[in-house]
C-alpha cells in the first residue's frame, strides 16, 4: 500500500516522564509514518478516542509505572469496542517478564524492554501492519 | 460509497476513515467529495495561525471549550509538517488539547502537511468540507508554525486569528507584507509576559498606518482587533470569542460571507485543475522525457522555459 502508516504515542496511567515515548516516536517519524504523540497522564478511553479520530494502524503504549495489567487490557477492550480491532497494540517499558505472555494473550502485538534498539521497534510496527 | 451516509448520521469511526482516503486521495475520495457538497457551507470555518511556539494549540483548546459551553459543536484540524527528507511526521497537537478528551461534541483530527508548503496540506480544505458537512458548527483550524508567508489559511477560513507572542521581532516586522494582512483578530499570547504590551502596540500601529491605503480585497470597515490573551489560564479568551462572534456578525451583513464563499469556490476549482492538469500531463509524458530534460538543463543545454514548451506541445 501507497499510504503513510499512521501510530498513535501515548502515554497511559500516572508515570511522570516520557523521554522512552519520544525517542520512540521519533524514531517512527523518521522512519516515515505519520505519529500522533499525545503526551502525559492519558486514559484508556482517552487512547481509544484518539485512536479512533486520528485513524491509526497501530498504538505505542508506554508504561513504566507498574500498572500495565490494569491499564493495557483496558485499552484493547477499549479498541474492540469501538471497532478497531484492527488496531495493532504494541507495549513498550517495564515490563515483567512474567507478564509478557498475559500481555501477549490480551491481544498485544510486541512488548518492547529497554535496550531493544529503535530499528526492532521500527520493523516490528512495519511487519504487524503489513499484514492487515 | 456507503462511508457518506454514515458520516451525515454522526459516525465518528466513518468519519475518521473518509478523512483518511481523502488524504490519501483518488476517485473514491473524489466520489465522497462530491456526494458531501451539498451538505457544506453551514459550518464558520476559523483559522488560527502563527510562529511557532506562540500557543495557537493552547487557544485553540480553549476557543473550543469556549464554543462548546455557548453550545456548538467543533471540529478541529491541526496541522503539523511533513519531514522532507524522510516523508514522516510528529503529530503534537493533541498534547495541549487533553481537556476536549470525552466530549461528543468535539473531533480531532492531525494532519500532516504531506509537501505542502502553504502552512495547510493540500486535502486541508476537502477535510475541513467533511467536517462541515458532517454537521460541526465551528471548525478550527490550526496550521503549522508558520513565518511569514504561509497564509493559504486565509483561502480556507471565514475568520483568520494570527497569533503573534512577546519577544519575537521589532515594530518594523508588523509592517511586512504577508501574515500580518490576512488577519481578521490579531492575538497577543502569553501576555503575562515582558514586552507584551508593547507587541500590541506596535501591531496597533502597523493596522493604523495601514487603514489609510487598504488595498482591493481588505475591506476598511472591518478594523482587525488586537486582543490579549493567555491562553493557558483562559485569560482573555472569551474576548477573542466575542471578536470571532463580531466578525462573522460583520461578514453576513456586509454580504463578505457570500463574496468568500465564492472566492474559495473560485480558489479551489483553479487549485484542482491545477492538480488535475498537471498529473494529466505528467502521464501523458512519462517520467523518463521528465528526468531527461532535467539532465539537459543541468547541463546547460536547455532551459527551463524551453523544456515546458516541449514538453506541452509534444505530450
Amino acid at each position: 500500500m501507497g499510504e503513510r502508516l499512521r501510530v498513535l504515542i501515548a502515554k497511559p496511567g500516572l508515570d511522570g516522564h516520557d523521554r522512552g515515548a519520544k525517542v520512540v516516536a521519533r524514531a517512527l517519524r523518521d522512519a516515515g509514518m505519520e505519529v500522533i504523540y499525545t503526551g502525559l497522564r492519558q486514559t484508556p478511553e482517552m487512547i481509544v478516542e484518539a485512536a479512533l479520530q486520528e485513524d491509526v494502524d497501530a498504538v505505542g503504549l508506554s508504561i513504566l509505572s507498574g500498572a500495565h495489567m490494569t491499564l493495557v487490557p483496558r485499552v484493547i477492550q477499549g479498541l474492540r469496542e469501538a471497532g478497531l480491532d484492527h488496531v495493532k497494540v504494541f507495549v513498550g517499558g517495564i515490563i515483567p517478564d512474567e507478564d509478557v505472555s498475559a500481555l501477549k494473550e490480551a491481544g498485544v502485538e510486541a512488548i518492547f524492554g529497554p535496550g531493544t534498539s529503535t530499528l526492532t521497534i521500527v520493523e516490528a510496527v512495519r511487519r504487524a501492519c503489513s499484514e492487515g | 460509497m456507503e462511508l457518506v451516509p454514515r458520516v451525515l448520521e454522526g459516525d465518528r469511526r466513518a468519519l475518521a476513515r473518509l478523512i483518511s482516503l481523502i488524504e490519501d486521495d483518488g476517485p473514491p475520495a473524489r466520489e465522497a467529495l462530491a456526494a458531501l457538497h451539498p451538505h457544506t457551507g453551514r459550518a464558520h470555518v476559523i483559522g488560527v495561525t502563527g510562529a511557532p511556539g506562540t500557543g495557537k494549540s493552547t487557544l485553540v483548546n480553549e476557543l473550543a471549550k469556549g464554543f462548546r459551553r455557548r453550545g456548538a459543536t467543533v471540529g478541529i484540524v491541526a496541522v503539523d509538517p511533513t519531514s522532507p527528507f524522510t516523508g514522516g511526521a510528529l503529530l503534537g497537537d493533541r498534547v495541549r488539547m487533553r481537556d476536549l478528551a470525552g466530549d461528543p461534541g468535539i473531533f480531532i483530527r492531525s494532519m500532516a502537511t504531506r509537501g505542502s508548503l502553504g502552512g495547510l496540506a493540500r486535502a486541508t480544505g476537502d477535510v475541513v468540507r467533511v467536517l462541515d458537512a458532517a454537521g460541526f458548527a465551528v471548525v478550527l483550524v490550526e496550521t503549522v508554525g508558520v513565518g511569514q508567508a504561509e497564509v493559504d489559511i486565509a483561502r480556507t477560513a471565514h475568520t483568520t486569528i494570527v497569533v503573534e507572542a512577546p519577544g519575537l521581532g521589532d515594530d518594523v516586522q508588523a509592517l511586512k507584507a504577508g501574515l500580518m494582512e490576512i488577519a481578521d483578530i490579531l492575538v497577543v499570547n502569553k501576555a503575562d509576559r515582558p514586552g507584551a504590551a508593547q507587541t500590541a502596540r506596535a501591531l496597533e500601529i502597523a493596522l493604523e498606518l495601514g487603514r489609510n491605503n487598504a488595498g482591493p480585497g481588505k475591506d476598511a470597515a472591518w478594523r482587525p482587533p488586537v486582543l490579549k490573551t493567555i491562553a493557558l489560564d483562559g485569560s482573555g479568551v472569551a474576548e477573542v470569542l466575542e471578536a470571532i462572534a463580531a466578525h462573522r456578525a460583520y461578514l453576513e451583513s456586509s454580504g463578505l460571507w457570500a463574496h468568500r464563499e465564492r472566492a474559495r469556490a473560485r480558489d479551489n476549482l483553479l487549485r484542482a485543475l491545477e492538480e488535475e492538469l498537471l498529473g494529466r500531463l505528467l502521464a501523458g509524458v512519462g517520467e523518463a522525457a521528465i528526468e531527461d530534460w532535467v539532465d539537459r538543463i543541468a547541463r546547460r543545454e536547455a532551459d527551463v522555459y524551453t523544456a515546458v514548451q516541449s514538453l506541452i506541445e509534444n505530450r
